[in-house]
């Protein structure tokens, strides 16, 4: 077996044992309802973290704007949910139409931005991706759909002017965003998705295409010169990335009955959020990203007993974790560890 | 090397698993021997013998057990940190108190409070996750969340609990659509109406500006109702200017247009933070309307290098004033100054009315620690309508089954750089 193939399986190995361990201790009521409620969250962040992974180790570009595609892909699957919500009863194939229209909604969206910026040169997607983030934030923000007996209301000013009959029925409400959203993401369905967004990364990354993007990163007049087509490489992986973190946005849509675009949970803060789980657990390293995600969103809750020091103690305990990674006297120190550690065992097997 | 950090990271994650399994583990062994200590508890009352039974029977869990089974265990949830800091700190510190006098007086129903508050940063997320801490810690009524997003997230999951939930402070019909949520404070769509009826009746202004955040549930909420109240009430609304989060440090656009627009009332239905960049600016332009905020605006005094004397003479809808005469207020504010150094605002006497609110609707409904979280749930929910309370936010106070409050409004003024009753 390849190397390459042995770790994607170990990847995804672990994820499945992982997973039966936490359905174990779920059934058997060994779980805290804190770790239970954090499971969707976990998943939500290690698939968006997947997407912008594939973007900023692979494309080798930057984006700070993936929060701003898990916004587009949480309120598209959100809306289509409350759409369909009166016609089609069945829980989960609503969560699977509400994908589909979530990661349909994120990956155009990035192919847009992506078309005429993946063409220039130097660091022009983080600035637009960084504005994309916040566009589209303030745009839901003012954005009216209502449903009443005469049809269909748009505005994007007020509610006021949209001349509602007594029966009408919100699906977005402005700054309150869409409220009711039923509850369909859970652990199971966030599961199956890093396992099919990991499929589809592992797979492009070791194909004929993902070795042109890599190719590109790498060297691009090189690249050019034996006739790779950059943009439309270029604008794949892109797209890919985003409509990972679309799926992101759609899971994250489903678990919290409100979803409102703010500052804190779309903002470029959480974009920032998104990329400090890349870094962390490597660049191009998916296995990493998913730990990353995973870890950091656990740590401030797990911090909860210290009270007023919590975010402190966070930064700090992220601080050290960053150093720890990626510090070249560290990275030193772990591998005169890791080698005195492997003489042991081998003089131990002798 | 990469394989060997990749397994020490999974297998802490799995210790990290492993370690919660534990801490649930223990919950649950809680909550059993709860109902194992409330038994012993109601044999202590008979014959002495049984109670040694039980207790021989519940072994070395016994004594944790009638410690859990002894008391309420209330929680609330609110921001301690982050932008709305101020109002999360101020319900925690004002609950305390009211929990501290209850107990000091014996307690609910013969039992005491223990009381717990978590930290939501303003965030739904986050305080669904406050929110599974407290269920992990043995809470039974949870006071909160302070603010309306995360309400509406909350309200959900107490609602699957069927656990009964008092908010001192969520304004939006949203956190009430359920039946087991009460609120405190007024609707937003309360808040604006009252307002406009107000500058109406003592004939404030007859051009009224209103500047919003277009981009918060709250403040656009009560932006709706007071234009269309103002309207109904006779008074010129004359420019309409909206704010949003990502715009909130220069407001020289909207403060423009409604002084060119000959405003002499300008309506702020937001929050202290940004309504001191307001005052500032209109200062600096030379602006002097009568400001009129709500209760959002309660806090502007405490606000970090804001010089008071800008807000002299600004007005604000809310149900407390902390010079207010009463010997309740006055007490109130003397022991929450005495703890907490500073002058309580109108969402910390939200917090010690909710408190009281929970401990009359206990009362009247007879509940013990024993019973279930919806048991308990359905039992206040129901009791809730019939309780008249007389708080520090409102005499009289009474509760519809739908979970709004009524009582009356009042209008504060701040006068040489206090909260005074107008």
């Amino acid at each position: 077996m390849k190397k390459k193939t042995k770790d994607q399986l170990i990847t995804i190995g672990s994820i499945a044992v992982l997973y039966l361990i936490v359905q174990i201790l779920v059934k058997t009521g060994n779980m805290s309802s804190l770790m239970q409620g954090l499971l969707v969250p976990m998943c939500t962040y290690s698939l968006v973290a997947i997407g912008l992974n594939l973007c900023v180790g692979y494309l080798g570009e930057l984006s700070i704007g993936h929060a701003g595609f898990m916004c587009v892909g949480a309120f598209a699957g959100a809306f289509c949910t409350k759409v369909l919500q009166g016609t089609i009863e069945n829980g989960t194939l609503l969560f699977v139409f509400a994908l589909f229209a979530g990661i349909l909604a994120a990956a155009l969206s990035g192919f847009l931005i992506g078309v005429p910026v993946l063409r220039l040169r130097g660091d022009y997607l983080a600035i637009v991706t960084l504005a994309f983030g916040e566009i589209i934030k303030n745009i839901i923000n003012v954005l009216y759909v209502a449903k009443d007996g005469n049809g269909w209301h748009f505005a994007i000013s007020d509610a006021k002017s949209m001349s509602l009959a007594e029966d009408s029925v919100w699906l977005i409400n402005g700054a309150k965003g869409i409220t009711k959203v039923p509850r369909l993401s859970g652990f199971t369905a966030g599961i199956i998705l890093i396992v099919i967004a990991l499929f589809v990364v592992y797979n492009l990354v070791n194909s004929r295409s993902g070795r042109a993007v890599m190719a590109i990163r790498d060297n691009r007049i090189a690249a050019e010169s034996v006739g790779i087509n950059i943009t439309k490489y270029k604008l794949m992986a892109f797209t890919i990335s985003a409509a990972i973190a679309g799926a992101g946005g759609v899971l994250y849509a489903h678990n919290l009955s409100t979803l409102t675009a703010t500052p804190a949970n779309f903002g470029y803060n959480m974009s920032i959020m998104i990329l400090v789980f890349v870094v962390l657990g490597g660049i191009g390293s998916f296995r990493g990203s998913i730990i990353a995600a995973v870890l950091l969103t656990l740590l401030p809750e797990m911090l909860r007993g210290l009270s007023d020091y919590r975010m402190l103690i966070y930064s700090i305990v992220l601080i050290l974790m960053m150093l720890f990674n990626w510090a070249p006297k560290c990275i030193v120190w772990r591998q005169r560890l890791a080698a005195r550690f492997q003489k042991k065992t081998t003089k131990e097997a002798v | 090397m990469k394989k060997a950090l990749s397994v020490v990271l999974t297998a802490a994650m799995a210790v990290s698993l492993a370690a919660c399994g534990n801490d649930g583990g223990n919950a649950a062994g809680t909550t059993d021997a709860a109902a194992g200590g409330a038994a012993a508890e109601s044999t202590e009352s008979g014959a002495a013998d049984a109670g040694n039974a039980a207790e021989a029977d519940n072994g070395a869990d016994a004594g944790s057990g009638a410690a859990a089974g002894e008391a309420f265990k209330i929680g609330g949830i609110g921001p301690i940190t982050g932008d709305a800091a101020l109002y999360g700190t101020a319900v925690m510190n004002a609950a305390q108190i009211a929990v501290d006098e209850i107990n000091a007086a014996g307690g609910i129903n013969g039992y005491p409070i223990e009381f717990k508050f978590e930290d939501d940063q303003h965030d739904a997320e986050k305080s669904v996750n406050a929110y599974n801490s407290l269920k992990d810690w043995g809470m039974q009524v949870l006071m909160g969340t302070v603010t309306t997003t995360p309400c509406v997230a909350v309200a959900d999951m107490t609602a699957a609990d069927g656990m009964f939930q008092l908010t001192p402070s969520a304004s939006s019909t949203d956190v009430i659509a359920n039946d087991n949520v009460f609120q405190i404070c007024f609707t937003d769509p309360n808040q604006g109406a009252k307002s406009a009826q107000y500058i109406a009746e003592n004939g404030l202004a007859e051009k009224v500006a209103v500047i919003y955040n277009s981009s918060d549930v709250y403040s656009s909420g009560i932006e709706e109702t007071f234009i269309a109240e103002a309207e109904a009430q006779g008074l010129t609304v004359v420019a309409d200017e909206a704010f949003t989060n990502d715009s909130k440090t220069d407001f020289s656009t909207q403060l423009q247009a409604a002084q060119s627009a000959g405003a002499d009332l300008v309506f702020l239905p937001f929050y202290y933070t940004e309504a001191s960049t307001v005052l500032k600016q209109a200062d600096g332009m030379g602006y002097d309307p009568i400001f009129f905020g709500v209760d959002g605006m309660d806090g502007i005094l405490g606000v970090e290098n804001f010089d008071t004397s800008l807000a002299e003479g600004v007005m604000l809808l809310t149900p407390f004033a902390a010079d207010a005469d009463d010997e309740a207020t006055q007490a109130f504010v003397a022991k929450y100054e005495a703890a907490y150094g500073s002058t309580p605002i109108q969402f910390a006497a939200d917090a010690y009315d909710a408190i009281y609110a929970i401990k009359l609707a206990m009362e009247t409904a007879g509940v013990t620690p024993d019973m279930s979280v919806s048991d308990m749930g359905s039992a206040l929910s129901e009791a809730m309508p019939n309780i008249t309370l007389d708080g520090l936010t409102g005499e009289g106070m009474s509760w519809e089954a739908t979970g709004e409050v009524s009582k009356a409004p009042m209008a504060v003024v701040i006068k040489d750089g206090a909260y005074t009753a107008m």
